[in-house]
């Protein structure tokens, strides 16, 4: 108890052990949409209720947090979700990605290459990655069921048609242990493959369609693409206006009246690192 | 030899209306069978159970699959059913919107059938689509165009060219020159007269065009009111009826 | 039966010696007949006038040996065109039986599944009838290579065989190309000659294969159809032309109502 009004951490206990049965379930079928029984949380659809119900049923006194948004500590919502389990759950908070035992995230995967013992917690608005292909649940849930991806390919199919390239920047389709087809979250697709045997577990929360899926550590993850259209990530010719890495994933910002451009790291973690310490630059 | 399918006393009831009652037939490969009646007499309900889409109340339906043996058709998994479907088996629906994909490309379309059985190169899927274009007499340049911008015509021709392209051994067809102009009509017959020769299909065709059956198939089963009254020869069927209502259908045809 | 077209790759023209290849060609022998009819009946019952019964055939026997030609006689209506469809398995029969030497074995026509009769139709069997069932838009050539290719010719050799039976039916080369929809009733009757005989078959019907045909054609046409019976095919047909039943008939059969 923290204030005498709520639970630890926020939810009640019977939901938080239904929400870790889900997740349980979750990991034993690696890339499967479990259901559960999603509650109302303190914030709207959208702004991370899948993530947060997720956390607040593995979170405990002894876990480090860390929570992104657009790879950035310091944005309103991460900054928000941040001290909302401080208060609640009573953990101690961080920015700094391998301090952390638990990292909740919207739309990116640290720079930092993750370790055994972390959990990295998505925020997904969109769970099912046949949807926009195929309306009715029904049968996208029977197209799982049944491995029926020919519909996923002929999307990609139609891209090259359209584009000449597979032009899915973000939430860019993967196969989880040569199994399900999975929708990783709109992370760029530059960090599809910091999801393949990743050390780490990774957990995703879908609030308003109350799904759960998991991808165990070490488990593969293959971004979907044609043997002669390759799966590539974007590269920049620019590196970080702030840290000067020529690895990381760029946000290009407009700074001025003018449209002056400039090209920084999203992973604001890691740049102040590589800012700060020398050697973490080299 | 083997019947390739055999039905054997299918009977559906919607409610208290019997739309097919006690039908027994085999189709043989190489065979093209024409089931044949006016609207109402239970022949989509029979061909939609024939293809495992509809589950009957009695009978069964065996299949003699290349991968799996003979298979009763609704008793095997839906996983099996559906795989088969889109390998051995083809549909095509007379409205062609519900056999495509009316928003992806046409090559997306005939290719969709590869890529679920694992194609992933994007250049010979391509080419496949193409050449099947090709054989459904449409322009390769419109390869990447939506069925949206197709005509009736060609629509019908890309979705036989989407069912075929995994040279299925067993097509059904339900009426699939319904409600196109006849001058299209006629091609469409060529088309699959001769797809089904060259690929030695075997087809099941519902019609209640007498001059499509005429054209298109070995053998017919005439239907009323959900029961087969009279079938065999195509030929003999229409120049000799022997029931009364295939009398009265051969009768009802306007001679050209 | 098919081992011989290769001798007529050398194209469409008719020539002499291509005359003679076809002659040359020609089924397989047979001691005794190939066609047995016996018991034969068939009436129609039009329902729609009170299951009103016409019979037209009763107890009809005959058989046809390779190298015959049987004319079928008698008037107008005596059924000669009801017991030759019946033959061919066009019309139903009601009882009897007609057995064709098929697969040297005999098969029984009467009852026979739809496939059977299919297959002596593809095989064993032929029909040249006055009228040519068009099929829209395909090309002439293509309309009389079909059969062949049904017994998985080569192609080549189908079209070069398809060629030549119409160059000798006289049909112009310009309209080889072209689907027969719009032809004259007499070429179109040439075309559906050559489809017919662009298959040797042991049996052949022939329901008045000369009937609108301009005295040259019609002597192209019996002389075709004379060499075949020649090479050792078995004739069944109605010629209502006197000469050309004389010509190509060895016997007559009484059809009597």
């Amino acid at each position: 108890m923290t204030d005498g009004t709520y639970n630890y951490a926020y939810l009640d206990e019977q939901t938080k052990r239904m929400i870790r049965r889900a997740i349980l379930k979750a990991v034993a079928v690696p890339g499967y949409q479990v259901p559960f029984g999603g509650r109302e949380m303190p914030l709207p659809y959208g702004w991370g209720t899948g993530g947060i119900q997720v956390t607040a049923a593995i979170i405990g006194r002894d876990d480090t947090l860390k929570v992104i948004d657009q790879g950035a500590d310091d944005t309103t919502n991460a900054v928000s979700i941040r001290r909302f389990f401080a208060k609640v759950a009573e953990v101690a908070t961080t920015t700094r990605t391998e301090e952390a035992t638990v990292i909740q995230t919207r739309h990116r995967v640290p720079e930092t290459p993750l370790s055994e013992g972390q959990i990295l917690v998505f925020q997904v608005p969109i769970p099912e990655p046949l949807r926009m292909l195929e309306p009715r649940e029904t049968e996208t849930r029977t197209l799982h069921a049944l491995s029926e991806y020919g519909v996923m390919q002929v999307s990609l199919y139609e891209s090259i048609a359209r584009h000449g390239r597979i032009s899915k920047g973000y939430n860019y389709p993967v196969m989880v242990n040569g199994r399900y087809i999975m929708s990783p979250s709109p992370i760029p697709k530059f960090d599809n493959p910091k999801l393949d045997r990743s050390p780490a577990l990774q957990l995703y929360g879908a609030g308003r369609e109350k799904r759960i899926y998991a991808v165990p550590p070490y488990t593969p993850v293959k971004s979907l693409d044609f043997d002669d259209h390759p799966f590539e990530i974007e590269t920049w010719e620019q590196c970080c206006e702030l840290c000067g890495s020529k690895e990381s994933f760029l946000d290009e910002m407009i700074v001025d009246d003018d449209g002056k451009r400039l090209f920084v790291c999203s992973d604001t973690d890691y740049c102040e690192r590589r800012r700060t310490l020398p050697e973490a630059a080299e | 030899m083997k019947p390739l399918l055999s039905a054997k006393g299918l009977t559906r009831r919607f409610g208290a209306r019997v739309a097919c009652r006690d039908v027994d037939f085999d189709l043989w490969p190489g065979e093209v069978l024409g089931i044949v009646g006016e609207s109402g007499s239970g022949k989509t309900t029979l061909l939609n159970c024939l293809a495992g889409r509809l589950t009957p109340e009695l009978g069964s339906v065996t299949y003699d699959s290349a991968a799996y043996g003979t298979v009763d058709v609704h008793d095997l998994s839906e996983a099996r059913r559906r795989l088969l479907s889109r390998t051995e088996w083809g549909f095509v629906n007379q409205d062609a919107r519900e056999g495509l994909r009316m928003g992806v490309s046409a090559g997306a379309n005939i290719g969709e059938r590869l890529m679920a059985v694992g194609a992933r190169h994007y250049g010979d899927i391509r080419r496949t689509a193409s050449d099947w274009l090709d054989r459904v007499e449409i322009e390769r340049d419109r390869l990447d165009d939506r069925p949206t911008a197709y005509s009736g015509g060609m629509r019908q021709r890309l979705q036989i060219a989407r069912n075929l392209v995994s040279e299925p051994r067993l097509v059904f067809m339900d009426e699939p020159t319904g409600g196109l102009d006849v001058s299209v009509q006629a091609r469409i017959l060529d088309l699959l007269r001769s797809l089904v020769d060259s690929l030695h299909l075997s087809a099941v065709l519902v019609t209640h065009d007498l001059g499509v059956a005429r054209l298109l198939t070995h053998r017919l089963m005439v239907m009323q009111g959900g029961a087969v009254v009279e079938d065999g020869l195509t030929d003999q069927v229409l120049d000799d009826p022997q029931h009364a209502y295939t009398q009265m259908l051969v009768a009802s045809i306007l001679p050209v | 039966m098919m081992n011989t077209t290769s001798s007529l790759s050398s194209g469409p023209r008719a020539s002499s010696a291509l005359m003679s290849a076809l002659e040359a060609r020609g089924p397989k022998e047979h001691d005794g007949p190939v066609l047995k009819v016996a018991g034969l009946t068939k009436s129609f019952v039009v329902h729609a006038h009170g299951d009103l019964a016409l019979p037209v055939l009763r107890d009809v026997a005959l058989a046809v040996s390779p190298g015959e030609c049987l004319a079928l006689v008698g008037p107008s209506g005596a059924g000669k065109s009801t017991l030759l469809r019946s033959l061919y398995g066009n019309y139903r029969a009601d009882t009897g039986s007609i057995r064709v030497h098929h697969d040297n074995a005999w098969t029984e026509l009467v009852g026979a599944e739809p496939r059977t009769v299919l297959d002596v139709r593809r095989r064993t069997m032929g029909f040249v009838s006055q009228f040519l069932r068009v099929i829209p838009r395909v090309a002439t050539v293509d309309v009389v290579a079909e059969p062949l290719l049904r017994l998985d010719a080569d192609p080549a050799e189908a079209r070069d065989r398809a060629e030549f039976l119409l160059a000798l039916l006289n049909i112009p080369q310009r309209l080889w190309p072209l689907p027969p929809a719009t032809f004259s009733g007499g070429e179109q009757q040439r075309v559906n000659i050559a489809r017919s005989l662009i298959v040797d078959y042991p049996i052949l019907l022939l329901d008045e294969p000369t009937a609108s045909l301009d005295a040259g054609n019609r002597d192209r046409v019996v002389e075709l159809i004379s060499q075949r019976r020649d090479a050792g095919s078995a004739l069944v047909g109605i010629f209502h032309d006197l000469g050309v039943r004389e010509l190509l008939a060895n016997r007559v059969f009484e059809v009597s109502p």
